[in-house]
């Protein structure tokens, strides 16, 4: 059995989301989406901020979602979120999933403040943050998502990004919540499980999703799932999940051998990044995927 | 059952009655009392609503737009900053159409830090779409929290209802609490015809080009137009089923054959009362207009009752910097159409703003000072300023 015919015995055909939806071509955002609503089913509702899946939906009267949806503003998403799940629970639906669906921007920076009071409270949603790493929808400005070296419009090539990426996960993790997990598109069945997973589980859970932007990111738009998969074989985006806040485990191991260099190289938001500079972030990369690794251990013997 | 509650109460026993689904609030001086409440009455299973402890007032209202949008009765209270920290979301709630009743205690917007009441904080959601209710006592403070989901529910338009804080929130007074039977006669449960279903997938908010925002909005404002007569409509029906009218929109006292009308809202009107009878037995013919509403504007009955008083008042405990008084000036706008000479002359008085107190002699000043003077010599007359 080959590759391609592995991938469609396992993933199902039921489809939540249509063609038409007007995402650039390329964006991994549509994918993630269509992935997780597989995993999701039909008894799920969408609550969605100001993002880049704000147009992708579609204008009204349209819609490319096969499930309900509530757009809310800007920095609410789990608040909004809690507010359906409050809703569903006084009428007597438990089962529906409320899932939260927020780009970087409204995770990381605007949304973070309601995202933290949601999560403390552990309401029972998902929330999926689809990460492009910087405000794409505006036209690509800085968000504390956007990586060390990397240009956007208001972090020009003379003075690219010089903070590290805010670590989301561990911020959820601090939070204490049930599940917290990453993904890529470059790894359906793995998206598609920790999707499952998620929703089986009662409480809040997190799952961040690195979404590669080909216009942000000023790459080919045919690019996407090599960016993602290579985000992941060099370790600079792992596959891990963090289960009850304190069971570390990797789900995709990075590969060995495979350099950040070939990575950033794909993407010309990098291209002003000079040899040592790369040095700079392989170091990085490392360091942080050793402390993973230690995490995952130390979890072991708990 | 008559009890004594302070307003803070009467807000919650208002809510408990209305049978709310779903409570997201946070907490700020002067309203905590409103909340305390509604969490012991969810604790005890007294109203079987979930009340979400929310991390903000912008939050609290993302909640109810939420919780609203798929079909339970939303509920929250707040005051001053929190209330303009939720400015934008005021403005989604109406957009989407949503029958959010909320209570916000008027109070003065920093800095200097002021927990006193003035109605700076209510009077700058003005154009947010919210309906506005002003209480004068603890009894219709909730009797208006039960109307407004009544005459939200019919126009699909959000509503606060507002009192003072301190004056009305911390106060005590005996209030007649209605039979549930009768309020859930009163007030049927909303069958919503759209909301977040997964029977029936619907998206809601979604990116509106120029071609369809126009007409919503219109609709937002026919609906403000309709909500006039369903006001109306609404206090006939309280009164016939719990015997308590307070006017629909305005309320006229003692303006038959007034030469001077007073214009007042809030508590300041129930101080007006006392001035009002004092002066009637000293011969002065004088009047109040007591404006329950303002929003919608009770345009209508504004011009009735002031076209062809000699003169009007109008207190404002309120200021739109760069103007005036709030109310003084919407009501010369409604009166600048009117017949020439049917045309009142309208003395704007500023007074009260962060709780400084409006006592009855304030309220005799400003009458006195009006009865003085042939018109107006600016745009507003300040009262009390000392330093």
């Amino acid at each position: 059995m080959d590759r391609g015919q592995a991938l469609k015995s396992t993933i199902p055909e039921e489809d939540y989301m249509t063609s038409g939806h007007v995402a650039c071509p390329g964006c991994a955002a549509p994918i993630a989406m269509r992935y997780s609503l597989k995993a999701l089913g039909k008894k799920t509702i969408l609550v969605l901020p100001a993002c880049c899946w704000t147009i992708i939906a579609g204008p009204f009267p349209y819609s490319s979602l096969k499930v309900p949806l509530l757009h809310t503003a800007f920095e609410t998403t789990a608040a909004a979120a809690s507010g359906v799940r409050a809703a569903l629970d006084i009428q007597g639906d438990t089962e529906t999933t409320v899932v939260g669906w927020a780009g970087d921007g409204g995770t990381f920076d605007i949304g973070i403040q309601a995202l933290s009071g949601a999560v403390e409270r552990n309401e029972n949603i998902l929330y999926i943050c689809y990460d492009n790493e910087a405000y794409m929808n505006t036209g690509i400005q800085r968000s504390s998502a956007t990586p060390w070296g990397a240009w956007t419009t208001t972090t020009p090539a003379k003075h690219p990004e010089d903070k590290p990426k805010k670590d989301i996960v561990e911020i959820l993790v601090a939070h204490q919540i049930p599940y917290v997990a990453t993904a890529t598109v470059a790894y359906p069945r793995d998206l598609m499980t920790k999707v499952k997973k998620a929703k089986g589980i009662k409480g809040t859970c997190f799952i961040h999703i690195l979404s590669p932007c080909p216009p942000g990111w000023k790459m080919s738009d045919d690019l996407t799932i090599k960016a993602s998969r290579l985000s992941v074989q060099t370790g600079i985006f792992p596959l891990y999940e963090v289960e009850r806040s304190q069971k570390y485990t990797i789900t995709v191991p990075k590969k060995k051998g495979v350099l950040v260099k070939e990575y950033l190289q794909l993407q010309r938001r990098f291209a002003h990044l000079k040899p040592e500079d790369y040095d700079t972030i392989q170091e990085n990369v490392d360091r942080a995927y050793k402390k993973l690794l230690h995490k995952v251990q130390q979890s072991e013997t708990l | 059952m008559k009890k004594i509650l302070m307003g803070n109460h009467a807000v919650s026993y208002g809510a408990l009655l209305s049978r709310v689904e779903v409570i997201a609030a946070y907490p700020i001086t002067p309203q905590t009392q409103v909340v305390e409440e509604l969490s012991e009455m969810c604790a005890e299973g007294k109203l079987k609503a979930r009340f979400i402890n929310v991390e903000s007032e912008h939050s609290a209202m993302a909640a109810c737009i939420a919780a609203e949008q798929t079909g339970a009765r939303a509920f929250t209270a707040t005051s001053s900053h929190g209330l303009t920290l939720m400015h934008e979301l005021l403005h989604w709630a109406a957009g989407a159409r949503l029958p959010i009743v909320m209570a916000n205690i008027n109070r003065s917007m920093g800095p200097g830090w002021s927990i006193w009441t003035d109605q700076n904080d209510s009077l700058s959601q003005r154009d947010t779409g919210w309906l506005q209710i002003y209480c004068e006592s603890n009894q219709e403070v909730l009797d208006s929290i039960i109307q407004g989901y009544k005459i939200a529910e019919q126009i699909l338009m959000p509503v606060m209802v507002v009192l003072d804080a301190f004056v009305l929130s911390h106060t005590y007074e005996p209030v007649d609490i209605p039979e549930q039977e009768l309020v859930d006669e009163f007030l049927p449960k909303l069958n919503y015809p759209y909301k977040l279903d997964v029977k029936n997938p619907c998206s809601f908010g979604s990116l509106l080009p120029p071609e369809y925002y126009l007409e919503l909005r219109y609709k937002m404002q026919k609906a403000m137009e309709e909500a006039h007569d369903v006001i109306i409509q609404v206090d006939r029906e309280f009164q016939q089923m719990f015997g308590r009218s307070y006017g629909g929109l305005v309320e006229e006292y003692r303006t038959e054959d007034a030469e001077l009308i007073l214009v007042a809202s809030s508590t300041v009107a129930s101080t007006s009362r006392v001035v009002i009878d004092q002066l009637r037995d000293e011969g002065v013919k004088v009047g109040m207009l007591k404006m329950r509403f303002f929003r919608p504007f009770p345009t209508k009955e504004v011009t009735s009752v002031l076209q062809g008083a000699r003169k009007v008042a109008v207190i404002d405990r309120n200021i739109s910097y760069g103007q005036g008084g709030i109310f003084c000036e919407e009501i010369r706008s409604v009166l600048y159409n009117i017949n020439k000479k049917e045309k009142p002359p309208v003395f704007g008085y500023v007074a009260g703003l962060g709780g400084r107190d409006i006592t009855p002699t304030t309220i005799r000043e400003i009458l006195f000072h009006t009865l003085k003077e042939d018109k107006p010599k600016e745009n507003i007359i300040w009262t009390g300023v000392k330093h």
